[in-house]
């Protein structure tokens, strides 16, 4: 057991920006526009960091995949009290494409070179709540995986985790290694102090090409058109049941 | 706000990002502007922006009808770092540089909350102690002031005496090695919640001039014969106070440095403490100045937007120039001090001009607000 725990961390669009369509339709509007850590994310590196003071882990290191602009990203998780950083640097169109499959195949290359004992990832990213990644980069690595977890607890090689579902709350126990996906009630982020800011500084961030990890990143997936959501139009009264039925029918909808 | 993006990597390399200045950037509060400050500034910065909104914000309304702030956000803001961040690890400080301290102070103005009296705490107070205490002062007090459990305040202006420092009266007579202190102060910020006060008493009334005699003491709340006086309700700049010193005895160790050296302190720090005044009035110009904007971009009147209307667009255009301008001269003051080199005739100008350029600035953004910029549930006000 090497004790260490992978962090995956995205970079996106902050969750209080008004998003734009591009005039093309190609996407959004990313330039000069306020990015952030992932939320979710930011609530996995806390979990990380949580258990290396609890010392049942020994070091957390932080990843991200992306262009120059994620080495930001890296920082502040190191600034939140993660070891030290990988960037996978990933850039142009390949990054315009990138995706959880991807994605998951650069972890699980990366948790297998570094020998991790646990990857603990966001629940999904606000960008594109695709959802996917932990459960792809658990199944190509044939680990066990706690899902939208909102209480995490290691004992040695075993985790007890409690997963928000549908119905209320689940209890799974998993053997490490394993894969974690944080959601929103499992913890609150820290504050980045200033002297972690500092010590952030020092830490180191290894680059590393998705190449050098036997991964190709290029994308079975086409965009084809993005769009804004329909302008919500304006509700109708109707007076009686027998009004709505009618309505809907005329609506065709039934 | 938007953080200005950095300037895309050209063929692999890693590109400087440019740090545009204020006038360039999409508002004066943005987070990644100011070539005086780094990455790990702007990062610092996010944190104490989101511990003023998250910690303070919510609260101060509360606090200003209760005329003082709660315990509890001092020692928040302790627990996050937010507190002694100029004053050396050494010491039990945080251990920042200059620029950090100014986010703390430029943020809270950010805000519009000037309650909470930090920045006194942390760069006046904890500066004067750390400077010129004994070990075992640095020992007992600092760590407490950083962690928010001991509330700094510094006693020096009287009912008699204010710009006139050496006008001062309050006494402090020799006994054995204690001292017997006697007087009253007035309009002390943080006088109120102060666990530790110092106080600027004379010591000689035979020097050869009044600077010549006078010392600086630290003084604990509940020490016998130090009252407090009333809550004192001004027209802003809550949270201050009077105090009253009644045959205090204070033992030798509670001298803040050397008899009758008070007044070379006082002197010593004046730069550091005129320049906090200059920052906080050039970021307090920055809210305003951009509270104003998001007001006249939406308030209608004259069939458009009052932002439509020409003369409001000079105005607002006249006052962006003058913030920008200022804001030009008071981040080379803090660079110059940073580097320890800022004298204290360029800190009194850049407090003279950035505290009345503070009040233009107040007064033509609430004209700009109209009736509603009396009425004091708008921010301006």
């Amino acid at each position: 057991m090497s004790g260490r725990v992978l962090v995956g961390v995205k970079r996106v669009i902050d969750y209080a920006v008004k998003i734009r369509v591009k005039p093309d339709h190609t996407g959004v509007v990313t330039d000069g526009v306020k990015h952030s850590m992932n939320p979710f994310c930011e609530i996995a590196v806390e979990e990380a960091v949580k258990l290396k003071e609890k010392k049942l882990i020994k070091e957390v290191v932080a990843v991200s995949c992306g262009p120059q602009q994620v080495q930001e990203t890296i920082r502040t998780a190191l600034a939140m009290g993660a070891d030290r950083g990988i960037h996978v640097e990933v850039s142009g169109k390949d990054y315009e494409t990138l995706g959880p499959l991807q994605v998951s195949k650069i972890l699980a290359a990366l948790a297998k070179k570094e020998q991790a004992d646990l990857i603990i990832l966001g629940k999904q990213a606000i960008d594109d709540d695709c959802n996917q990644t932990g459960q792809m980069t658990a199944a190509l690595l044939d680990w066990p995986q706690g899902t939208f977890a909102s209480e995490v607890t290691l004992d040695a090689d075993k985790l007890k985790v409690v997963r928000e579902i549908d119905g209320g709350l689940e209890t799974i126990k998993i053997k490490l290694p394993a894969v974690v996906t944080a959601d929103l009630r499992l913890n609150t982020p820290r504050y980045a102090t200033l002297p972690n800011i500092m010590k952030a500084k020092k830490k180191k961030i290894a680059n590393v090409k998705p190449a050098d990890l036997g991964v190709d990143v290029s994308s079975r997936l086409e965009v084809l058109k993005v769009d804004e959501p329909p302008q919500r139009q304006a509700g109708v009264k109707v007076e009686t049941v027998d009004d709505l039925v009618g309505k809907l029918k005329e609506a065709g909808r039934i | 706000m938007s953080r200005m993006q950095h300037a895309e990597a050209k063929d692999g390399e890693a590109a400087a990002p440019f740090r545009p200045e204020t006038p360039m950037a999409k508002t004066l509060m943005d987070i990644g502007t100011r070539r005086i400050f780094s990455e790990e500034h702007d990062l610092f910065r996010q944190n104490v922006r989101r511990f003023f909104q998250e910690e303070v914000v919510p609260y101060h309304a509360q606090w200003e009808k209760a005329g003082e702030v709660s315990r509890e956000v001092w020692e928040k803001a302790g627990e996050h770092g937010l507190l002694g961040v100029y004053t050396p690890e050494k010491d039990g400080g945080i251990g920042g540089d200059l620029l950090s301290a100014a986010i703390v102070w430029e943020e809270q103005m950010y805000c519009n909350c000037s309650g909470p009296g930090f920045s006194l705490h942390s760069e006046i107070v904890m500066t004067y102690i750390s400077n010129y205490g004994s070990k075992a002062q640095i020992e007992h007090y600092i760590p407490q002031m950083t962690a928010g459990k001991c509330i700094g305040a510094i006693a020096m202006t009287e009912p008699g005496a204010g710009s006139d420092l050496q006008g001062v009266k309050t006494f402090a007579k020799k006994d054995g090695t204690d001292w017997i202190l006697n007087g009253s102060k007035v309009f002390i910020t943080n006088g109120w919640m102060s666990d530790v006060v110092i106080v600027v008493a004379v010591t000689n009334r035979e020097a050869k001039t009044a600077a010549h005699g006078i010392s600086l003491f630290l003084v604990d709340n509940g020490t016998k014969g130090f009252q407090k006086g009333r809550k004192l309700e001004k027209l802003g700049l809550q949270s201050s106070a009077e105090l009253f010193f009644e045959d205090v005895r204070l033992p030798a160790e509670a001298l803040l440095g050397q008899a009758n050296k008070g007044f070379y302190y006082l002197m010593n720090e004046l730069p550091q403490e005129r320049l906090l005044i200059a920052t906080m009035a050039l970021a307090s110009c920055e809210f305003m100045f951009e509270e104003t904007r998001n007001y006249v971009m939406q308030r209608k009147a004259f069939g458009r937007t009052i932002a439509d209307l020409q003369v409001v667009q000079h105005k607002l255009a006249e006052l962006k120039t003058d913030i920008c301008v200022g804001r030009a001269f008071v981040d080379s003051c803090l660079q110059l001090h940073n580097e320890k080199k800022l004298d204290s005739s360029t800190a009194s100008m850049a407090k003279y001009w950035a505290t009345d350029l503070q009040n233009r600035v107040a007064t033509q953004c609430l004209q700009l607000h109209g009736g509603w910029g009396y009425m004091w549930e708008y921010p301006i006000a």
